[in-house]
């Protein structure tokens, strides 16, 4: 089957993974911008993060016939420092006009500080003056419903951003309800220990349906799988599911909400 | 009706999902286990992890719909006021309460 992950981050992964990737038919992934794994001490360390995400990536995509696209923005995690953030929101732009950046993403809360809410104001401000499509992280474990929340409040009292241009990641159980009734579209991560299971991912395909729904495997440095949406795909087939369905869940509506971006064309 | 992808009934999901989940739970009993084998139990079971930990034991025994939304929402921080400051803290997977 052919499958897009809309998120997943290479840059932490070896190159044998997108050898992996392309004979599993994923040709197509997005990568946000995020946490490296340690903090980054100045904005240069983001310039030469940006230029990997921009530059390196989708050239050693593309030796495997993958297509890469990124998104560009400033981590949750280290928004704390306010004014490194400031200077890496200056960067953005022009990282942002590269031919395979779509958006600015993943932003979002970490621990719900007022720092970290300042800086997603700054570049909630970015994306609607550039009219940039949204990909928002949301925090983990006990921290995840009041960051989620908070988040949409932020969003849904700027009137000029829409929310259907706008991908809430990371959502749970008790997150999706809201998420959905307010019009943003969710994406849910197949992250073994601190996130979903596919056994649960498709229990919320079938409790919530799959409209605006985008399955993830956000596999980085940490304990992960760059295959998990195949693996994923294949609870779904289990349960007697439709290909017609399961099509839909990780081609079809991957390529719809990312084709809002002008720039993005699937593998 | 039911929807058009459930070519299963309930006992073949049983049946489909039941040893994999078996030995979920022996691995939550053995986690609760290890803690009592351990030195410094009482204080452990005191924690504000154990204690939410136990109340998602009995939700999950409760036979309520929507277990896992609810399950969620017991290791979930209810507030709604930004912190002052991130520096230096974690998620650790429950509440502590207010500071």
């Amino acid at each position: 089957m052919k499958a897009i992950d809309p998120h997943i981050h290479m840059v932490s992964r070896t190159t044998d993974d997108y050898l992996q990737l392309t004979i599993a038919g994923i040709h197509t992934i997005a990568e946000p911008a995020f946490w490296a794994g340690f903090d980054r001490t100045s904005a240069a360390g983001f310039r030469d993060y940006f230029h990997i995400l921009t530059v390196t990536e989708p050239a050693r995509a593309a030796r495997f016939g993958v297509k890469h696209y990124c998104w560009i923005g400033m981590n949750a995690k280290e928004a704390e420092n306010l004014t490194m953030s400031e200077d890496v929101l200056a960067l953005m732009p022009e990282f942002l006009d590269a031919p395979t950046a779509l958006g600015i993403g993943e932003i979002g809360l970490n621990k719900n500080s007022r720092n970290e809410i300042k800086t997603l104001e700054l570049q909630l401000d970015l994306a609607v003056r550039r009219n940039e499509l949204i990909l928002i992280h949301t925090p983990h474990l006990e921290d995840k419903l009041k960051g989620t929340r908070i988040i949409m409040e932020m969003i849904l009292s700027e009137p000029r951003i829409d929310p259907g241009r706008v991908m809430i990641d990371h959502a749970e159980e008790h997150t999706i309800r809201e998420i959905k009734d307010s019009g943003f579209w969710f994406g849910l991560t197949l992250y073994p220990h601190s996130k979903g299971s596919p056994e649960r991912a498709i229990d919320v395909v079938e409790l919530y349906g799959a409209e605006r729904l985008c399955i993830n495997s956000s596999a980085d440095w940490s304990v992960s799988d760059p295959l998990s949406i195949l693996k994923c795909a294949n609870e779904m087939r289990r349960r007697g599911h439709s290909e017609q369905a399961i099509g839909n869940v990780f081609y079809d509506n991957p390529k719809t909400f990312l084709s809002q971006c002008p720039k993005f064309q699937v593998g | 009706m039911s929807p058009p992808y459930q070519t299963m009934d309930a006992l073949e999901i049983l049946e489909l999902y039941f040893i994999e989940n078996r030995a979920r739970l022996l691995d939550i009993a053995s986690f609760l286990d290890r803690i009592d084998r351990y030195e410094g139990a009482e204080a452990a079971r005191r924690d504000y992890r154990y204690t939410a930990f136990q109340s998602a034991v009995d939700l999950l025994k409760s036979g309520a719909a929507g277990r896992t939304a609810a399950i969620q929402t017991i290791f979930s921080d209810p507030t709604t006021e930004p912190l002052e400051s991130a520096v230096g803290l974690k998620a650790f997977g429950a509440w502590k309460g207010e500071a």
